[in-house]
């Protein structure tokens, strides 16, 4: 039913810290299923408009969203609506793993626990972390903390934990950037698979991961008064090989930064 | 080549120069440590002949040879255990309340800046406080409820201020986390930010604790008694603790009495030195239970 | 502000090194003719010859876009730019083939008597080399107009051409005697005809790197 609708919607979003806008006029729909890649220079708006996606900027003080963010059609930012809600529907993996100081198991649990999910824990744990190519790897030490995994693995358990909940939505926060390039290649390909289930949103600074996994990618760049515009957004094989605006060019060919 | 040479020279010297000011340091922890050395060495030679089961459990007397620290020992016990009581929820709500929940206002920078100050106020004016408030407002007479509020009121500004370290030490990236997943602010403070925090906390709320428990003189001017000979059995009687009873030792002519007032600082030196080792037990058996 | 001066200059010499691969094409072209007019055999054989340092030019050339490629990952139009310079390099390296049989066609000729003095032969060699120059130029300019023009000027060649096969066909139905000498003339005709061809081709590439649009210029026939 929901197919013709973008997953994730914004219109016209702009976003204030206070008397700082850091976002302005942002429009962009994120298809269903697929990868989108937000890319930019440092101080862009990237991770702002990230967090816009579950209401985590409201954690900042004095942040205020205008425009709407819709998720399957319906404004997230609508009165009466818990961000709660949101985040048990629109799952975050951040920029350096924060795997709780928990046992793996407890890690991945936390979320259904929250929520107060009532049935079989440890039937979603696994089922979680197997989707996150992490089962093969802790399933003899569950108990163990999650403290003693090594930096993929913790990103890796950081996913599952998102999983567990069962998202339609992951947001991703420059995930790979405290991560070797090996563990980076296996988020990568493990991004590659989830998609078939999960609509992903991926901040990164690095174009070329940009450029392998993502379907979509918007380009923001900071406007005169420091406040990110988005540039550019288009099939990710077409902004990287023929971009329409010549800033996306002259960004993605290092031309500036 | 001469460019090598001068190098040299300038090395020896600044290689002189760092050792200089390795000595130096030495020396001023030295000091410390001396000074530190000769004390319990002087309380130990007074004090340990002194020093037998017969001297904890009885009450004082104005014979040395039968003169005890019991009711002194079970005043501080109660004191203690009524500050903590009161002080540990009142001080970590406080602190959450202004790490996890208060905006960043003015009113709360103002409640910041008065609680670090009231955290260098000197004790006696806590207790001329709890003489005003508790022993005669309040009508709880020089009872030991009386004496433990005071004590409380003491204790708190440190309990807080450390609570609030102890908060801020739990990483904001687990914040996120945990509120990414959905939980709710309470959720976070309640899986997140108490479980993390608590090693820290106890560990400050026990040596706010052990400060108070050296303190004399807030007691003394809210009058606790000095020569008591019957154990107190509820918070509403009254009371005297280690510090006033030493105090009152000290203060007498006679040999002898220095001699159990030395014995007296060991108990006092003893209870708190477990209190401290206690505080160290639980941090590295909290911390550890939260990294494993 | 340029952040990736090292890369941008490799580039440039990869473009340079295009250019100049491109001016030892067109020698190669201007040369055969030079041969053929003379007679001159010993010319030929160094055309021949000289075609092997062509190919490893262009084989060096295609190293440094791979290195390039998998060391700076290109984007955009850098991207298009070093997936021209592939294309472009085997245009150029074909015509050199072209220009290559050509003076094997003057070594089989020989010493044999001249079918009449060239004419529009030289004409052809010219107008090829003259658009190979300004396709390869354009390249480095990213001038997608230039391409455009270049492309259409590929019909002149192509009327020199035809104008060459009819003549040579008289020639040949007069005189049957004259079908081997006409027919290797002919063959020349077409080595050039071909030449130009690419030259158009080159010009699509030239496009294609400033646009990113693949385009069929359309002049043809």
């Amino acid at each position: 039913m929901l197919n013709g609708i973008p997953s994730l919607e914004t219109k016209k979003l702009g976003l204030w810290y206070g008397h700082f806008q850091a976002l302005r006029d942002i429009s962009v729909a994120v298809p269903r299923n697929q990868i989108m890649a937000i890319i930019g220079p440092s101080g862009c708006g990237k991770s702002s408009l990230l967090r816009c996606f579950n209401r985590m900027n409201e954690l900042i003080l004095g942040s205020r969203v205008e425009g709407e963010v819709l998720f399957d059609g319906a404004n997230i930012y609508a009165p009466g609506v818990d961000p709660s809600e949101i985040r048990y529907r629109i799952g975050m993996v951040f920029q350096k793993p924060n795997p709780f100081p928990k046992s793996v198991y407890d890690n991945v649990a936390f979320g259904p626990r929250v929520n107060g999910f009532a049935g079989n824990l440890d039937e979603i744990v696994e089922r979680a972390l197997v989707r996150a190519a992490l089962w093969d790897e802790v399933k003899d030490q569950l108990r163990k903390s999650a403290m003693q995994l090594s930096g993929g693995q913790q990103q890796r358990l950081c996913i599952a934990r998102a999983l567990a909940l069962e998202p339609e939505v992951i947001l991703m926060d420059e995930p790979c950037s405290a991560l070797d390039p090996v563990a980076t290649l296996k988020i990568e390909d493990l991004m590659r698979s989830l998609v078939q289930d999960y609509t992903i949103v991926i901040v990164t600074h690095n174009m070329q991961q940009a450029a392998r996994v993502s379907d979509m990618t918007a380009f923001l760049m900071m406007a005169e008064d420091r406040a990110g515009v988005l540039v550019e957004y288009g099939p990710t094989s077409q902004v990287f090989t023929t971009p329409k605006d010549s800033r996306t060019e002259d960004y993605i060919t290092g031309r500036f930064g | 080549m001469a460019r090598d040479t001068s190098f040299h020279r300038r090395l020896m010297v600044r290689r002189l120069k760092g050792g200089l000011a390795g000595s130096l340091f030495f020396l001023a922890i030295l000091s410390g440590i001396l000074v530190l050395i000769v004390l319990l060495a002087d309380v130990l030679i007074d004090g340990i002949g002194w020093l037998d089961w017969q001297f904890i459990t009885s009450y004082p007397s104005r014979r040395p040879e039968s003169a005890g620290i019991l009711a002194a020992l079970a005043g501080t016990i109660w004191i203690m255990a009524l500050t903590g009581l009161f002080s540990f929820p009142i001080g970590v709500g406080t602190a959450i309340y202004l790490e996890e929940y208060a905006a960043d206002s003015r009113l709360r920078r103002f409640i910041q800046t008065n609680i670090s100050n009231l955290a260098g106020v000197p004790s006696i004016v806590y207790g001329l406080l709890g003489l005003g408030l508790f022993v005669q407002f309040l009508a709880m007479g020089r009872s030991i409820l009386a004496g433990a509020l005071t004590m409380t009121l003491m204790s708190l500004p440190v309990v807080i201020i450390s609570a609030q370290e102890a908060i801020r030490s739990v990483p904001e990236a687990h914040h996120r986390g945990a509120y990414a997943l959905g939980a709710t602010r309470w959720q976070v403070v309640r899986h997140i930010v108490l479980p993390g925090a608590l090693p820290g906390i106890l560990t400050g709320t026990i040596l706010s604790m052990s400060r108070a428990i050296g303190e004399a003189a807030p007691l003394i001017a809210i009058s606790a008694l000095v020569y008591m000979t019957f154990l107190p059995v509820s918070p509403l009687d009254r009371f005297t603790v280690l510090p006033i009873q030493i105090f009152d030792w000290v203060s007498r002519p006679q040999e002898n009495f220095q001699g159990l007032a030395a014995a007296g600082i060991i108990v006092l030196l003893v209870v708190l030195l477990t209190m401290n080792a206690i505080a160290i037990f639980l941090r590295n058996h909290y911390q550890k239970s939260v990294e494993e | 502000m340029e952040i990736r001066r090292g890369f941008h200059q490799k580039l440039k010499e990869i473009q340079d090194d295009v250019l100049a691969m491109s001016g030892m094409v067109e020698s190669a072209i201007m040369s055969s003719i030079e041969a053929l007019k003379n007679r001159d055999l010993d010319l030929a054989h160094k055309i021949v010859a000289d075609d092997i340092k062509i190919n490893q030019k262009r084989f060096d050339i295609e190293q440094k876009c791979i290195q390039i490629i998998a060391t700076q990952q290109p984007m955009a139009s850098d991207l298009r730019t070093i997936i021209s310079v592939l294309y472009i390099i085997t245009e150029l390296e074909r015509i050199a083939d072209h220009a290559e049989g050509i003076a094997k066609i003057v070594i089989m000729i020989g010493d044999e008597p001249p079918l009449k003095p060239l004419t529009t032969i030289p004409l052809m060699a010219e107008k090829a080399c003259d658009m190979l120059h300004r396709a390869v130029d354009a390249f480095i300019r990213h001038d997608a107009e230039t391409a455009r023009k270049i492309c259409l000027e590929d019909d002149e060649v192509d009327n020199l051409y035809n104008q060459v096969f009819r003549v040579l066909l008289t020639y040949m139905l007069e005189d049957p005697k004259t079908i081997t000498r006409a027919t290797r003339l002919s063959w020349v005709a077409h080595n050039l005809e071909r030449s130009a061809d690419r030259a158009t081709n080159i010009c699509e590439r030239v496009v294609f790197t400033v646009t990113g649009k693949m385009e069929e210029i359309a002049s043809k026939y």
